[in-house]
């Protein structure tokens, strides 16, 4: 019961938040709700009892990247009036298309599992750590190794990429 | 309707005590806030042969009485294009962080010599334990940053701008070479719980200091630049910024930036004095075995002490960087000193125990 009123109140809190990050007219403003939904969605980790993944949420994505993002948005003269940002290319059907798609897509999603609810996942007792750090490195290093190495990899090669574009005479 | 003995136990293990832990670790700290600044400025005196505030009381010690009432009456101003909502935020933005901090830092263990007793049960002198204690100190501390930049942003001024665009690059650069270090600390702890790195410096019968000096070291710098003190203090050079990001603010918000500079310090002594020198663990535990009658807080309070008074005396003898070099050390040196650090101490680990 407990647990259900969180999380409803917490989903609450990130729909809201979300929805202000779109809507709201002032960039740096739009920036700070990222920061609040960010928040909100580590809360829903620590509900889960997932406290590494919390931390992890809070440090990376609330703490490191939307620092970065409020940075580019200071540095960027924005305030121009919105009549500037008129689209010449704007494609408004093709956009409805594919949100159509996409809000159908998730429609059979949410329709499969609930047609074929998933297994609660098992404790997997070949585990031979205790504790969330040790137990998500552990899963990290043995069954998701690949994964875990191919999202480095893409990491590595974004940032390559990145100096790159950036300095093209080296 | 009455409560029965059993759910009135319950209720005070699972309210009244986190309450009452909480409420006196918030108030030691703000007080504890407001004496570092009289402190300060009574080594910053000593330093350059003055005397120091000597009017409010004997030598001076009411005078954070005095500041505190100043700065409550005083005109709290907002600039008429001043974003205001964000200009009301962001003193409290950095000021949050820098006391939930307290809620996983131990100043006391589990041990039966090192709790108190209240009500008639054990109560252990820290607010929480959690599995990732150390990653929480990081990542609250990485959101603190956003009271400086925002400060900077709503006051519709230019200084304070460049103010808070110095001091966020000068965070985030800072961050990167503390946390890296960090990662070769916790190697060697094998734990981020914050109680069991001390029940490993414990148990090994060494402080991680004598392991890990190099981190130690860059813990230090770094904690200096994260908390925007000299001689690193940047984003509140007088000569260059008039005054720094807090230059529009006045009276009580003012006084929040200040606070929460202040216990940041604080924040940044605890940690080094848990990682490093053991927390609340008595020195040399073999040869000198009355040192464990002393409660294991005070010894936690006077190591943390000796970081704040470095850090106030670092302060009276060094001039200030020039940004580039703050910037050249910050990269160029820390980052590859902590990346070396880590490798080292993995192959180390691997290798040899």
């Amino acid at each position: 019961m407990g647990e259900a009123v969180a999380f409803y109140t917490i989903s609450a809190f990130i729909l809201i938040f979300a929805v202000l990050v779109i809507s709201t007219k002032d960039t740096v403003h739009s920036v700070l709700f990222l920061v609040l939904d960010f928040l909100f969605v580590a809360a829903l980790y620590v509900l889960l009892d997932a406290q590494f993944l919390a931390a992890i949420q809070v440090l990376v994505y609330a703490g490191g990247i939307v620092v970065l993002y409020l940075f580019v948005v200071m540095l960027v003269n924005l305030k121009r009036p919105p009549e500037a940002y008129e689209d010449p290319h704007r494609r408004t059907k093709l956009g409805f298309g594919l949100a159509a798609a996409v809000l159908f897509e998730l429609g059979v999603i949410g329709l499969y599992s609930y047609a074929s609810p998933a297994s609660a996942l098992a404790a997997n007792p070949t585990i031979p750590v205790t504790g969330n750090t040790e137990e998500v490195g552990w899963l990290l290093y043995t069954s998701y190794l690949i994964p875990f190495e191919i999202a480095s990899m893409l990491l590595l090669v974004a940032m390559i990429g990145a100096i790159i574009l950036a300095k093209r005479e080296l | 309707m009455g409560v029965g003995p059993h759910a009135s136990k319950k209720m005070i293990d699972t309210v009244v005590i986190p309450l009452l832990k909480i409420a006196i670790v918030l108030n030691a700290t703000l007080v504890g806030v407001t004496y570092m600044v009289l402190l300060e400025r009574k080594v910053i005196a000593w330093a350059q042969s003055r005397l120091g505030p000597m009017r409010v009381g004997p030598w001076g010690i009411l005078q954070p009485v005095a500041d505190a009432v100043k700065l409550m009456l005083k005109e709290d101003i907002t600039p008429t294009r001043a974003d205001k909502w964000v200009f009301t935020a962001a003193p409290i933005i950095s000021m949050v962080p820098a006391l939930i901090v307290y809620a996983v830092i131990p100043f006391g263990g589990d041990a039966p010599g090192e709790v108190a007793h209240i009500f008639g049960r054990d109560v252990p002198l820290y607010i929480t334990r959690i599995n990732v204690g150390l990653l929480y100190i990081v990542s609250v501390a990485s959101v603190g940053v956003y009271g400086i930049i925002l400060a900077g942003y709503s006051s519709n001024s230019k200084y304070p701008l460049l103010a808070s665009l110095r001091a966020s690059a000068q965070l985030i650069s800072y961050e990167v070479a503390v946390t890296l270090t960090l990662v070769s600390v916790i190697l060697v702890a094998g734990s981020l719980d914050m109680v069991s790195i001390v029940e490993r410096q414990r148990d090994r019968h060494i402080w991680f200091f004598f392991l890990q000096p190099l981190a130690f070291v860059i813990v230090l710098i770094g904690g200096l630049a994260e908390t925007n003190r000299a001689p690193f203090d940047l984003p509140e050079a007088e000569q260059e910024l008039t005054g720094g990001f807090h230059t529009e603010y006045s009276g009580m918000r003012f006084a929040l930036f200040f606070l929460a500079e202040y216990a940041n310090m604080i924040v940044v002594s605890s940690v080094v004095t848990t990682l490093f020198f053991g927390g609340w663990l008595p020195p040399l535990p073999t040869w000198l075995p009355f040192l464990a009658y002393v409660p294991g807080w005070i010894w936690f309070f006077l190591k943390s002490f000796v970081f704040l008074y470095i850090f106030i005396w670092i302060r009276a003898t060094l001039p200030r960087y020039r940004y580039d070099q703050l910037m050249r050390l910050g990269w160029k040196v820390l980052i590859p000193l902590a990346i070396a650090n880590l490798v080292v101490t993995g192959i180390v680990k691997v290798m040899l125990l």
